[in-house]
């Protein structure tokens, strides 16, 4: 916003994020118990994740690994030491009564993310990034949060690697939420560490306050003091970008509207309930020197500032996308759909390598992802069948088929009955027909329909259509409208 | 160090934040005997500091996975469990 614009009694809205994303490792982050989701409760269980008296904690390297490439794709800082913390408080999803996290030395500090909103780039400041473990489940039964008669608590999920990255301030609308949301996603999934379709694998938790339009600098930045002047709410229990965007609107319109109204906002903890769409609040919780944070003396400091170097993480999507467009001179759309996932980009650059890179982006971008997101699948759900679909842009690069053909019987039988490109085209006799057989069916059409010839010689020209269709019906569609229209015209006038 | 090192509004912060209920006698009880032990802690400043190891770092395990308890052993201990989950009181 300029400073020009800005009016007496305009309000500004501020939103900083706490993200919390499972990494996508083997086995829990302190215990050797699996992170796949269990079929029965308390299945993946270990005395360390139970918090049993004796056990002890051992970092899994998977998860540090991970944060190094998460803290490399953000162009965070790795110190040359951190550690981890527990942060007490007492509530039945931890067992131990408490969390091992990372309070004061995290293992990112002051990374950034570029987006892209509405088509505008913008960076949003990354604060910290840290390692954590994850809580258990708790169902409360018989009841709401505050009515449950009862609470039974699953273990399956506690220690599941975590990492918590935490944004500065810099959201002025819901809108860039969900943006920036959609655009980390996309680059976790990049680096390999994190899995959107996993359930729960990502958690929200938003500030959000409202702030005098004259307190906001000329460049939008907006001061400390400022800000720590405007009470703001934490909105916890987001679980989507969808969501998240859903959340702060409702946020957003609930805090203007008490302003608007001469009444305060509270500085309060509020739960977003997803089904009615409304934040409410929730009882105050600790603050934060209640959660007497401490160094965690069984696990020893992690050195790893130099795995920075030796970890490759894979070029992102942006870049990727730029590079599509110059290197397979591909439009802004196309490079955009080709690089939404890392498959789906490595997919397109091997049809590439062989094939006409337009052609293989058609055949990827619009046939083969269309043909899949109709069908709600994605890239991976055909993982070890793009051999297959290699073959069929190939039968298309070859002209051993039609476009038509190609598309509607064989990628969507392929898809439909899990049959092979090359079974298909021989079942359906989908191969081009041969010019003999176009000739022998041009000179039959002729022969077959002398009124159509009197037309054609009269001068009437619908005739013409009329032939090219019977011959069209004859060979089974399979002959170029326009080669028949010519090899009947030449046949006529004979 | 005095008895009222530890006042009683510390020990109900403290009882709250453990989610636990005190009554009022309870409370000096307690006051006292936090007293002590911090009054024990001090102790601990008259041992003379040791050097710990410095080297200990980048402790780690390979991602692998090992068995887990059975159900049965998790449960075990638990006061009530109910269809393999642990159960416990309403918490809000």
């Amino acid at each position: 916003m300029t400073a020009q614009t800005v009016q007496q009694g305009d309000l500004v809205t501020v939103i900083g994020l706490e993200v919390h994303v499972q990494l996508e490792t083997n086995t829990k982050i302190f215990c050797s118990c699996p992170t796949e989701p269990a079929d029965e409760p308390n299945e993946n269980v270990c005395p360390v994740c139970l918090g049993l008296p004796g056990a002890l904690p051992v970092l899994n390297e998977a998860a540090v690994e991970a944060a190094v490439k998460v803290g490399k794709a953000i162009d965070a800082d790795i110190p040359e030491e951190t550690r981890f913390h527990r942060k007490n408080y007492y509530y039945p999803d931890l067992p131990k009564n408490f969390q091992i996290t990372q309070y004061d030395e995290p293992i990112c500090a002051d990374g950034e993310l570029e987006i892209s909103v509405e088509g505008e780039r913008r960076t949003v400041a990354i604060e910290r990034a840290h390692l954590e473990e994850d809580p258990g489940s708790l169902q409360h039964v018989g009841g709401g949060i505050d009515t449950a008669d009862y609470t039974l608590v699953d273990y399956n999920r506690a220690g599941v690697p975590l990492m918590e990255i935490v944004t500065a301030p810099d959201f002025r609308s819901p809108s860039e939420v969900r943006a920036f949301l959609a655009d980390l996603e996309e680059v976790l999934e990049y680096l390999g560490v994190f899995d959107a379709g996993r359930d729960g694998s990502l958690r929200v938790d938003a500030n959000l306050s409202i702030i005098p339009a004259e307190e906001t600098n000329g460049d939008g930045t907006i001061d400390e003091e400022a800000l720590a002047a405007a009470n703001r709410t934490e909105v916890k229990n987001i679980s989507s970008h969808k969501g998240a965007e859903k959340a702060l609107a409702y946020e957003e319109t609930r805090q203007k509207n008490a302003i608007q109204r001469g009444r305060a906002v509270e500085q309060e903890t509020r739960h977003w309930d997803e089904s009615r769409g409304i934040t409410v609040s929730m009882r105050s919780k600790e603050e934060e020197k209640d959660y007497r944070y401490f160094e965690e003396a069984d696990l020893p400091p992690l050195r790893v500032s130099d795995w920075k170097e030796e970890i490759a993480i894979p070029e992102l999507p942006t870049a990727r996308r730029e590079r599509f467009q110059v290197e397979y001179d591909l439009s802004e759309e196309a490079a955009s759909k080709l690089t939404s996932t890392k498959q789906v980009a490595d997919f397109y650059e091997d049809v590439a390598s062989e094939f006409d890179p337009d052609l293989a982006a058609t055949w990827v971008a619009d046939e083969l992802l269309g043909e899949l997101n109709y069908r709600d699948m994605e890239i991976t759900d055909v993982e070890d069948r793009l051999g297959e679909v290699n073959r069929l842009v190939e039968l298309v690069a070859t002209d051993e088929i039609t476009a038509k053909n190609a598309r509607e019987a064989v990628l969507r039988g392929m898809l439909d009955d899990g049959d092979e490109p090359d079974t298909i085209v021989e079942r359906e006799g989908l191969g081009k027909t041969g010019e003999d057989e176009v000739q022998q069916a041009v000179v039959e059409a002729i022969d077959e329909n002398p009124d159509a010839v009197a037309d054609y010689h009269a001068g009437e020209g619908g005739a013409i259509n009329f032939l090219v269709g019977q011959v069209m019906q004859k060979t089974g569609g399979s002959a170029d409208p326009g080669d028949v229209n010519q090899l009947l015209r030449a046949e006529l006038e004979e | 160090m005095s008895d009222d090192a530890v006042n009683p509004e510390e020990v109900r912060h403290v009882a709250a934040l453990a989610r636990i209920d005190l009554e009022d006698a309870e409370v000096d009880r307690f006051a006292d005997q936090f007293a002590d032990i911090l009054e024990y802690f001090e102790t601990l400043d008259s041992v003379p500091e040791v050097e710990r190891d410095v080297d200990l770092a980048n402790v780690m395990r390979p991602d692998e996975e090992h068995d887990c308890l059975d159900s049965e052993d998790a449960l075990r201990n638990a006061p009530e469990s109910e269809d393999g989950y642990f159960k416990g009181p309403n918490v809000s």
